[in-house]
Parts: structure tokens; sequence; C-alpha cells
């Protein structure tokens, strides 16, 4: 699919394969990533749309018998080849935030300065990247009187919010959010998707998630998949108002199955 | 629609009652300008009145669909087809009721004509409801078989709906200027005449909506709005 005039590439997936051992969980997807949208990934559980995030910044290398043929194209680099761009370097340009809030069993301050300081960041320096990162993740008016209170005395949506601030912090280039706002209530919900918006011009935002309504309202494109098949990439109001696929239409109808 | 089945059956079962709703609307609709119009032709007040008490079931049954349009809004946020369906639907009904309301003028004009012997002019108004009946039901038709072919045809038919409009208006005119007596019942038919012209641009929206919940291509105003 071609982005739409004024969208530029961020991110070009060619041929992406994936295998858990011998199945095959992504089978050839082309996909392009506009740089400073927000992409929403769509489909039913195990059609691939998590694998296919989780390639961005090679998470399945920390499981043996996992791999990924193609390539993953980012500014030049191979996000998929070791010798290209190593782990550390890639996670910290490419982050994520996953379903389950996931705040490390430290303070809020430390959760989110965790990232800086692996990059060597003291000082004023680390001190203001964290503070605005909790502003950009819109915590920073609930939490910054109890900044050493544990990142876990969170609520669940704060607590999301909380991993959200600590992958921004180290002001990722792509941001992957997996099914972000799913284990929330419509009120943490708005917030987090509120913030996702937010971050359009200035991120590159992909976003897997089940619920239609929250891509439909926060995203500029949407992929929809299904059986490790790359169905159909389109703007995302044309998308869930005229899909061109048969089994795109027949999934956000509720026809399947 | 497609015809795979929605997974969820209340959800098929809700937007199957809808469309039979808007059709049982469309098939009253199509009946009260079938009696208006006879009213005219045959001078039969009784008829007349009778078409004007029967508006009321027009007018519940389109509250009735928009409340079921937003309770399928709020409860299933419909996507895609069904979206553009219940959009549809919402549209159909303004247009529908319209043209019940119509209806009910012409009426309102049989009753005013029924002392009177019909003018000459007057044969041709069974032709013009005729063609916007036609119309009416071309559209339902056509939504009703997915057809945009016939939905398009339905709005080739207004330009005749107009030709059969400004040639009866003309023919009337001249009546009216022959002998200025006919002044009154020549207005109260220049206006059936004009209800029916109007119907005619309701039913042509009908037909638009259809060809967009087929198409996804908006037709309304010959697509020339850039600019």
């Amino acid at each position: 699919m071609e982005l739409r005039p004024g969208d530029k590439t961020k991110i070009s997936v060619e041929d992406l394969s994936f295998f858990y051992g011998k199945s095959q969980a992504l089978k050839a997807n082309n996909l392009c990533i506009a740089e400073h949208r927000i992409t929403a990934l769509i489909g039913p559980s195990g059609c691939g749309k998590s694998t296919h995030i989780r390639s961005y910044n090679r998470m399945f290398e920390l499981y043996p018998g996992q791999r990924a043929t193609g390539r993953i194209m980012m500014d030049g680099l191979n996000l998929l080849d070791p010798r290209s761009i190593d782990g550390i370097q890639l996670r910290s340009r490419v982050g994520m935030v996953f379903q389950k809030p996931t705040p490390f069993p430290m303070s809020i301050w430390d959760n989110v300065a965790f990232g800086l300081k692996l990059q060597g960041i003291r000082g004023p320096e680390l001190e203001e990247r964290s503070v605005q990162a909790l502003q950009d993740a819109a915590l920073w008016d609930e939490v910054k009187d109890r900044l050493r209170a544990p990142g876990l005395s969170l609520s669940g949506g704060q607590q999301q919010r909380l991993c959200i601030a600590r992958a921004l912090a180290v002001r990722p280039e792509v941001l992957l959010l997996d099914e972000p706002a799913s284990a929330l209530d419509p009120i943490a919900t708005a917030r987090v998707e509120e913030l996702i918006r937010g971050m359009r011009g200035s991120y590159t935002v992909v976003l897997v998630t089940h619920n239609m309504q929250q891509a439909a309202r926060v995203s500029d494109y949407t992929a929809f998949f299904y059986l490790g098949e790359l169905v159909e990439h389109a703007p995302t109001d044309q998308l869930f108002t005229f899909p061109k696929e048969r089994r795109t239409e027949e999934y956000i109808t509720g026809k399947f199955g | 629609m497609s015809p795979t089945l929605h997974t969820d059956r209340d959800y098929e079962a809700d937007l199957k009652l809808l469309r039979e709703r808007l059709l049982l609307m469309a098939g009253r609709v199509e009946e009260m300008i079938e009696c208006s119009v006879r009213a005219v032709a045959e001078r039969d007040p009784a008829l007349a009145k009778a078409t004007i008490e029967a508006d009321h079931k027009v007018n519940r049954a389109e509250i009735e669909i928009d409340e079921l349009c937003m309770l399928v809004l709020v409860k299933r946020q419909p996507m895609a087809t069904d979206l553009r369906f219940v959009t549809l639907a919402l549209k159909m009904v303004t247009d529908l009721e319209r043209i019940g309301d119509l209806a009910v003028n012409i009426c309102e004009r049989a009753i005013d004509l029924a002392p009177f012997p019909l003018l000459k002019p007057c044969e041709e108004v069974p032709r013009m409801a005729e063609l916007v009946q036609g119309m009416v039901k071309g559209a339902i038709d056509a939504f009703v078989s997915r057809d945009a072919a016939s939905a398009e045809a339905v709005m080739e038919s207004d330009d005749e709906v107009d030709e059969s409009y400004h040639s009866l208006f003309r023919k009337t005119l001249s009546l009216m200027i022959d002998d200025p007596r006919l002044v009154e019942r020549g207005i109260h038919l220049q206006s059936v005449a004009k209800y029916l012209e109007r119907m005619g641009d309701h039913a042509t929206n009908l037909a638009e909506h259809v060809i967009f919940m087929i198409r996804a291509k908006d037709v309304r105003h010959a697509g020339k709005l850039d600019g």
C-alpha cells in the first residue's frame, strides 16, 4: 500500500516470515510503517500481529528455536541482522510496552530513570529527562509527590503509563505497543489512548490491539492480519468503512467463526 | 448483506429486523402515493382522509427505525458494510417519511379538488405518480438486492418526472390564462404535480444512499463538492 501524501516510510518490512521451531507464524509479510504516525495491527488471536511487532526489536532472540527471515529496514539498517544493529542499541531505538503493566520492582523514579542510567546518563540531564517522560506519559501530576513509592503501588492504569514513561525516557524513534490498554478500565484506557494520539508527530507508533474501535480512534493506518498473513493495510478511516478485502470485511463486521 | 452470517446471532437478528422494518415502511409509503393520486383522479375525499390518517404509521415507523439504529450503533459499533447499512437506514427513513408527508399534501389537495370536475391536464397525474412509485420501489428493490445498477436507473427516471411536471405546469397555466375561473383548481393541480416532483427528488436521494451502501461511492451532488 502507498502511504498518504506527505507521509514517509520509517520502517519497511520486506518478506518477513517467522518460525516458532517448525511452525510458521508469519508468512512473507510486507508492510511499511509511516514515520511519526500511529499504525494499528488488528486480527484474531494467533494471527501473528504480536509476533510481527516482536520481530522489530528482535525480542525473539531471547528464545531458542525462534527465527525470522526477510528484512526489516529502518534508516538503511536491517533490524533483523545483529551485525547491522546490536540488540541493546536496537531496543533503545525501538521501545516496547506490553499488555500487562510490567513496572520493575523499584521506585517510580527508578523505573523511569532505569533506561537512562543504562545509557550512562547522570545528573541534571537524568533528572530533566525523567520528569519530561513522566509528563509526556501524563503521569507526572499523579506521582510527583511520591516518586520514591514502589512502582507496583500504582493502579493498573498508572502502572501502564509508568511503563510508557519508561519507554519514552530513552527517546525511542519507534514505540511498539502490544495491547497497552486491554487490561485497563475505560477511564485509564481513555488516558492511554489520549497519550498515544499525542505521540503522533513525534514518535512512530505501532499498536497491536484487539479493540477495533480503539484502532479506529487512535491510528492513522490499520493493518489486518489473518493466519500469519498481512491481508490488508490501509488508512484507518478507509479500512473500517470501506475495506477492500472480503476477509477484512468479515472480520471487522464480526462474521468469523 | 454478504451471505456469511454474523457470529453473534442477536446482532444478525437486529440487522434483519432493521431491514424488515425499512421494507415495511417503504411498502406503506408506496401505498400512500398510490392512494393519494387515486383520491385526486377519482375525486374521492374519503380515500384522501383515510390516507391522511394512515400517515401516523409511517411517522411511527420513522421513530422506531431511528431508535433501532441507535441501539445497533451503541451495542454493536458496526463496521464497514454494516456501518454503511445502519447510517443508510437513518437517512432512508427521513426521505421515506417526507414522501409520506407529500402524499398527505396531495390528499389535502384531493379534498379541495373533489367537488369540481377534473381539469384536462389531470390525466397526466397518474402517469407521473406511476413514475414516482416506480422510483421508490426501484430504490427499495435495489436496496434489497444490493443492485447499484438499478439504483442508477432510478436516478435517471427523475428527469422524466421533472419533464412531466413542467409539461403539466405549462398546460395548467394556459388553461388558467384562458379561463380565470379555473385558477383555484389549476393551482391545486399544479401543487399536486409539484408534490409528485418532490417525491421524485426524495426517491433519487434513496437511490443515492443505496449506491453508497453498495459501492461505498458517494454520488450525491454528482460528486461535485470539491472547491
